[in-house]
C-alpha cells in the first residue's frame, strides 16, 4: 500500500528545491542589502494572538490543545506574528523597524482545489513608516524582490481599502447593506453587484459611481480625474505614485476596485499579477492600527509574495517566451 | 490573433453565444462550421463544455467565458468575476416531484429524510439545508427524469426553462430554487491585466 499525505500538502524533491533555495537566496539578498533583517516566529501561536487580525482569511484554521489544555492554531499568516513580535522583543526601540521572513503560514482548503494547505512565503513588513513614504518604500522592495526572483512581465495593483467601504458610508447605505456589497466586491461579482446597488433606492449619480469604481482599473490617468469622495483616496494614492521611481512607477495599476479578505487592511492595498499566470502571485498593504491592538500603535505596511506560485509565474514566463 | 481568448460553451447556450459575438463582430464562422476543432485561435475561442467553463477561465487558459448561472451556482468556489448577466438562455432551478400527491413531503413526514436525484448535488444539498430540510442527494450523469419514476428517489433538482420535459415525464415543480441565464465571466488577473479590451467588449455587449 502507498502512504499517502494530506489534501493540500506536497513533498519537493531535490531539482524543485534547487530552484525554489536559488529564488528565495536571490530575495533574501534584496531584502537583507535593504535593511530588513530576517526574522523567525513559532508555527505555533496562543489561538488568542491571532483574535487580532479578527477577519475572514486571517483566521487560522487549524487548532490544537496543549497539554495545559490551552488553544493553540497553526499560524495562518505572518503579520500577526510580526505585530506581536515587534511589540514585545521591540517594546523599547525607536521605529521604522524593518523585518523580512520566509515562513510556512497555513490555510483551510476548500475540497477538491488542489490548493495548499501550507504554503511558503516571502515577505517583509515595515513598522512605524507612514504613508505615502511608507508605502512607497514597501512597493520598491516588492518591484526589487521580483525582479530578484527573475519576474519580468509582472505588475501590481495598487488600491485603496478604505476607499469603497467610506463611499458607502457617504452615501448612507445602511451596515448590513455595505457587507453584502462589500461581500460581492470581494469575490467579483458585478452582476449581482449591480443588483443590490440598483435595489437601494440612491440618487441615481451615487448608483452610477458604485458601479464604476470597482471598474475603474488602468494608468495613472485613472486617479488624476478622481473628484469629490473619491479625492481623498485619490490624494493618497497620487502622493504614493509621485514619490515611486520610473522603474516602480511603470508596474503600478491603478485599481480603484481593489479590496482585500484581510480586514486588518486600512490604506494602500496591492496584489502581484503576471499574464503568464492566471492567479495572483503575492499582495499586502497598510494596516495602521492592527499594532495598536498589540499596545505598540504604530503605522505599518508589509507584503507576501507565494513563493510556490512565483515559482510557477517564473516557469510559464520561461515557456512563454 | 485576437488578445482575448474566450470559452465558449458547446451546449445549450452554443448557438447563442456565437449569435451574441457575430453581433460584437466576431467572425463565428469557423466555430459554426468545425464541430471536433476546439481552439480557435485567430478569433480568439475555445469550445468547452459548459461546465469546463469556469475551469478555464479560473486557470487563466481563458480571459473570459460565458456559461450558465447553474454552473456558477454549482461551483460556487471558483474564482472567476462574474462581468453580467447576458440574459439569454433563461431558466429555473426547479424541486419537481412525481404529480399529485407530493411523494418528497410524505418521505419528509414520515422518514424524516427526502431522497433527491440530481445533475447539481451541491446547489441541492445547500438548498435543503437553508430550508431546514434533510435531503440525501444522490448525483446522477444521465436524465434526471427517470429517477423519481423508477423510485430510485422522491423527486429530482433540476435545470427546466418550459417545463414540458417535465410534464411529459409526468413530474409537478413544487418549488423554484434559482432563475438561471448566461453569464460572462472573467478571469481575474486578465480582468486587471487586460483591462481595455475586456471593458470595451463589456461597452459592446451593453450598446447591442
Amino acid at each position: 500500500m502507498v502512504e499517502r499525505i494530506p489534501s493540500g500538502t506536497r513533498d519537493v524533491l531535490p531539482d524543485e528545491m534547487r530552484e525554489l533555495r536559488a529564488m528565495t537566496d536571490r530575495i533574501r539578498n534584496v531584502f537583507e542589502n535593504a535593511g530588513y533583517g530576517e526574522v523567525y516566529t513559532p508555527a505555533l501561536e496562543y489561538e488568542s494572538t491571532f483574535a487580532h487580525g479578527a477577519t475572514s482569511a486571517a483566521r487560522p484554521s487549524y487548532r490544537v490543545f496543549d497539554e495545559q489544555g490551552n488553544v493553540l492554531v497553526l499560524r495562518s499568516d505572518m503579520t500577526i506574528p510580526i505585530a506581536r513580535l515587534v511589540a514585545t522583543r521591540y517594546a523599547q526601540v525607536d521605529p521604522p523597524l524593518r523585518f523580512c521572513y520566509f515562513a510556512h503560514a497555513y490555510r483551510g482548503v476548500r475540497p477538491q482545489r488542489g490548493q495548499s494547505r501550507e504554503l511558503l512565503q516571502a515577505g517583509v513588513e515595515l513598522i512605524g513608516s507612514p504613508a505615502p513614504e511608507g508605502t512607497a518604500e514597501a512597493l520598491t522592495m516588492l518591484c526589487a524582490a521580483l525582479d530578484a526572483a527573475g519576474l519580468r512581465t509582472y505588475r501590481i495593483g495598487l488600491g485603496d481599502a478604505s476607499l469603497y467601504p467610506s463611499l458607502l458610508e457617504a452615501m448612507g447605505v445602511e451596515a448590513d447593506q455595505r457587507e453584502r456589497i462589500l461581500e460581492r466586491l470581494v469575490v467579483g461579482n458585478f452582476a449581482e453587484l449591480e443588483g443590490i446597488v440598483t435595489s437601494l433606492g440612491l440618487a441615481s449619480a451615487d448608483a452610477e459611481l458604485l458601479l464604476r469604481v470597482p471598474r475603474t482599473r488602468g494608468g495613472p490617468e485613472v486617479i488624476e480625474s478622481l473628484s469629490g469622495a473619491l479625492e481623498f483616496a485619490a490624494t493618497g494614492m497620487r502622493a504614493v505614485h509621485a514619490l515611486l521611481e520610473p522603474r516602480v512607477a511603470e508596474r503600478i495599476i491603478f485599481d480603484l476596485g481593489l479590496v482585500r479578505s484581510l480586514g486588518y487592511y486600512t490604506g494602500a492595498v496591492f496584489q502581484v499579477y503576471d499574464p503568464a499566470y492566471g492567479v495572483p502571485i503575492g499582495s499586502g498593504g497598510r494596516y495602521d492600527e492592527l499594532l495598536a491592538s498589540f499596545g505598540r500603535p504604530l503605522p505599518a505596511v508589509g507584503f507576501a509574495l507565494g513563493v510556490e506560485r512565483l515559482h510557477i509565474a517564473l516557469t510559464s514566463e520561461e515557456r512563454g517566451s | 490573433m485576437s488578445e482575448l481568448r474566450i470559452a465558449v460553451p458547446r451546449g445549450n447556450l452554443f448557438l447563442e453565444t456565437l449569435a451574441m459575438l457575430d453581433r460584437l463582430g466576431f467572425d463565428t464562422a469557423e466555430v459554426r462550421e468545425n464541430e471536433r476543432k476546439l481552439l480557435f485561435e485567430d478569433v480568439g475561442i475555445v469550445t468547452v463544455r459548459p461546465s469546463d467553463v469556469p475551469t478555464y477561465v479560473e486557470a487563466g487558459a481563458a480571459d473570459l467565458g460565458i456559461t450558465g448561472k447553474d454552473v456558477l451556482l454549482e461551483q460556487s468556489e471558483r474564482e472567476v468575476y462574474e462581468l453580467a448577466d447576458l440574459r439569454y438562455g433563461s431558466c429555473t432551478m426547479v424541486l419537481a416531484t412525481v404529480a399529485g400527491e407530493d411523494p418528497a413531503a410524505e418521505a419528509l413526514r414520515r422518514l424524516g429524510v427526502v431522497r433527491i436525484a440530481t445533475k447539481y448535488p451541491r446547489v441541492a444539498a445547500r438548498y435543503f439545508l437553508d430550508t431546514g430540510r434533510q435531503a440525501e442527494i444522490v448525483e446522477v450523469k444521465g436524465s434526471v427524469e427517470l429517477a423519481p419514476l423508477a423510485g430510485l428517489v422522491e423527486g429530482i433538482v433540476d435545470l427546466t426553462a418550459t417545463g414540458t420535459t417535465l410534464r411529459e415525464n409526468g413530474l409537478e415543480i413544487r418549488e423554484e430554487i434559482a432563475h438561471c441565464s448566461a453569464r460572462l465571466i472573467a478571469n481575474p488577473v486578465a480582468h486587471k491585466l487586460k483591462a481595455r479590451a475586456v471593458d470595451t467588449l463589456l461597452e459592446r455587449i451593453d450598446a447591442v
